[in-house]
């Protein structure tokens, strides 16, 4: 898994709230679609028009965000079906890193196991920061630091965060989670071998 | 210390503590499908790595197959790949395959607890939010990614962060024209759908306990769309014999001693749950969706709000209207919600000796093989044909539309299923979620229609 550090990017705002993984990857695409073509459908629906051109109303399609590392996001980003592909998706258009009030909750874990920081930070905080993105008229840069747990915002405030210490250190070190349950082979057998005796009808 | 029912489950699959309230847990059931399930075992094998417990391991042909009558695969050849793939990886790893054209075929969370594969106790994964739907059984079930789904079949475990817990209390009883899905969707439309996030809900209560199974289900099936990975109803006389018999469950001693454990998981009296929520079922109306989200729940009864101006656009409906009485073109009753026998029963008793309005076009699309012939041997599969339903093979189906059967553009239907999210059903499609003895009565008016009216 790649590795991450500290973030230095353009960041996109996406003001509406409940985006859903159905919204961000269509089924068809996670049936139809090679991993490394996703990043050209998320967010089809609300991305492209009928005709296939891009939707100007959509705010990932205005110039200021094209190339955003970072998205900006609202409440319950993410929610719905476990689908890892949303997250795929979102990393084939550029993105490396989320930030919202808060996430579906098979949608963050998914984010890190594919490298990309999921932030939640308070609600006036995002919403906040989707005011001045929305406000400017040209890019604007973040500056996302998982070693201090702060994301600065372009005036130059700071936000701290929250992440839990395993998925920080996974992420600034890139590890491998199978890799790492590896290790604990001997505790799974013995584990597996007591509960044989404690409950052996789940064992048939 | 007083400890919930999660808790104990929790608790009883520990394999390390990883610290700050993460954990890793033991996997005792994982269950694959067809959408995901090929290429994760064909990934685990071309990174030289094999499936850890193919014991524990099931898999089944659900969200891509077809669900026209004398289907044999998916209807498509993107679709057939999928259920080709399936068949060699889970044949190659030894795991067991419950295949189109077996008895045991069916939707993933209809066949886990049919065939006894869930039981309480266990912790039950699957590539799919759905899983929460055993936890009707007193299991913990959650749905997780391609990646976790790759490190459960490598080890057998899953790393997790211990939820919060909240418990929802339905009392009183369910007034006629009132189902479990109507108490669910009545509770995401009270505390909204991340009501839930960061929770493992337990639903108790007078209208709980008098559940049947299937209706338990069909409540913890809709928990992942309050934003909770997790429901679970504590298991009781009503579990146990309704389990005893099915296919994986225990038997003899084996049974006694499940038991006997089984009886200690409910939550203890003075469990503190984070979070309480009550509802009274006793003064709720049949339910439907009027937007784009399962939290825009209304009474059949009452007029659209005037909110969300982007999903009454989408969902072509004005403010202030009756829901009651707006057109609709299509009716599907079925997904892993609501296609169970006793959802069959229920909508059938609406649809007995009536027909299907000429402009509907009505499907029902059976959980599982098994739900298929117990509705058929009770006659249940003719009351739908004479009516003028389809009645089609076990799958997914039109929830998702991963096999490519779509709801068209701009078409309106009332669907048992779980999420009425933009495009769920088909680009620009329109649903409208619902219990399935609405659903049939919506099949039978043409419109949205309150079921009361149909029940004797």
């Amino acid at each position: 898994m790649e590795k991450f550090t500290v973030l230095e990017a353009v960041a996109a705002a996406l003001p509406t709230p409940d985006i859903d993984t159905d919204m961000i990857i269509r089924i068809e695409r996670c049936v139809r679609t090679p991993r490394a073509q996703m990043g050209r459908w998320a967010f089809e629906m609300a991305r492209y028009r009928p005709d296939g051109s891009e939707d100007p109303a959509f705010p990932l399609n205005q110039e200021r965000f094209r190339g955003a590392q970072i998205l900006v996001a609202a409440e319950n980003f993410g929610c719905g079906s476990s689908r890892e592909m949303a997250v795929w998706a979102i990393a084939g258009m550029g993105f490396r890193c989320v930030i919202a009030p808060s996430f579906g909750e098979i949608f963050y874990g998914n984010c890190f196991q594919n490298g990309v920081l999921a932030i939640r930070l308070p609600a006036p905080a995002v919403a906040g920061l989707l005011v001045q993105l929305g406000a400017r008229s040209g890019p604007a840069k973040l500056r996302v630091d998982l070693p201090a747990q702060s994301v600065a915002a372009p005036g130059g405030t700071l936000h701290r965060f929250e992440i839990d210490p395993l998925r920080k250190k996974a992420l600034l070190e890139g590890l491998d989670a199978i890799g790492m349950t590896f290790a604990r082979e001997a505790e799974i057998a013995a584990w597996q071998a007591a509960d044989r005796r404690r409950r052996p009808w789940v064992w048939g | 210390m007083a400890l919930t029912l999660f808790d104990k489950v929790w608790n009883a699959h520990v394999v390390a503590d990883l610290g700050g309230g993460n954990a890793l847990l033991h996997v005792d059931r994982h269950l694959l499908h067809d959408l995901g399930g090929g290429k994760a075992l064909a990934e685990l094998a071309a990174r030289g790595l094999r499936v850890r417990n193919p014991e524990l391991t099931f898999a089944t042909a659900d969200h891509v197959i077809s669900s026209a009558p004398g289907r044999t695969g998916g209807a498509h050849d993107w679709a057939q790949v999928l259920v080709d793939s399936l068949r060699l990886e889970t044949r190659k790893a030894g795991v067991r395959l419950f295949d189109v054209g077996g008895d045991e075929q069916g939707i993933v969370h209809v066949i886990g607890p049919e065939l006894g594969i869930t039981q309480p106790g266990t912790l039950v994964v699957c590539g799919d939010s759905h899983t929460c739907t055993n936890g009707a059984l007193g299991a913990i079930g959650f749905g997780i990614g391609a990646s976790e789904i790759l490190h459960v079949l490598a080890t057998q475990t899953v790393e997790q962060c211990k939820p919060s817990t909240m418990r929802v209390r339905f009392e009183g009883a369910p007034p006629k024209g009132v189902y479990a899905k109507d108490l669910i969707l009545a509770l995401i439309g009270k505390i909204g759908m991340a009501g839930g996030v960061g929770y493992a809900l337990e639903y108790a209560g007078a209208a709980v306990r008098t559940l049947g199974m299937e209706g338990r289900l069909t409540l913890c099936n809709l928990s992942i769309e309050l934003g909770a990975k997790v429901g679970m109803v504590a298991p009781d006389e009503t579990t146990y014999a309704w389990l005893k018999g099915r296919r994986f469950a225990p038997r003899g001693a084996d049974w006694d001693a499940a038991l006997a454990w089984w009886k200690t998981l409910p939550s203890d009296p003075d469990a503190v749950f984070e979070r309480e929520v009550e509802l009274d079922a006793g003064s709720l109306a049949p339910q439907l969706t009027w937007g784009t989200s399962p939290e825009d729940a209304i009474a059949v009864d009452a007029t659209i709000p005037a909110a969300k101006p982007d999903a009454l656009e989408y969902m072509g409906l004005a403010a202030g209207r009756p829901l009651a009485g707006t057109r609709i073109d299509r009716v599907f009753i079925g997904s892993c919600t609501n296609s169970r026998l006793s959802d069959l029963r229920a909508a059938a008793e609406v649809v007995r000796g009536r027909k299907v309005a000429r402009h509907v076009q009505a499907w029902v699309v059976p959980g599982s093989v098994g739900v298929k012939r117990a509705a058929e041997a009770e006659g249940l599969d003719q009351v739908f044909l004479a009516a003028g339903f389809e009645w089609r093979e076990p799958g997914c189906s039109l929830c998702v539309g991963a096999n490519g059967e779509l709801v068209e553009p701009e078409a309106r239907c009332v669907s048992t299923s779980n999420r009425n999210f933009v495009g769920r059903q088909g680009p620009r499609a329109r649903t409208h979620l619902a219990s399935p003895a609405t659903a049939a009565a919506c099949a039978l008016a043409g419109e949205i229609a309150d079921v009361r009216g149909f029940l004797a």
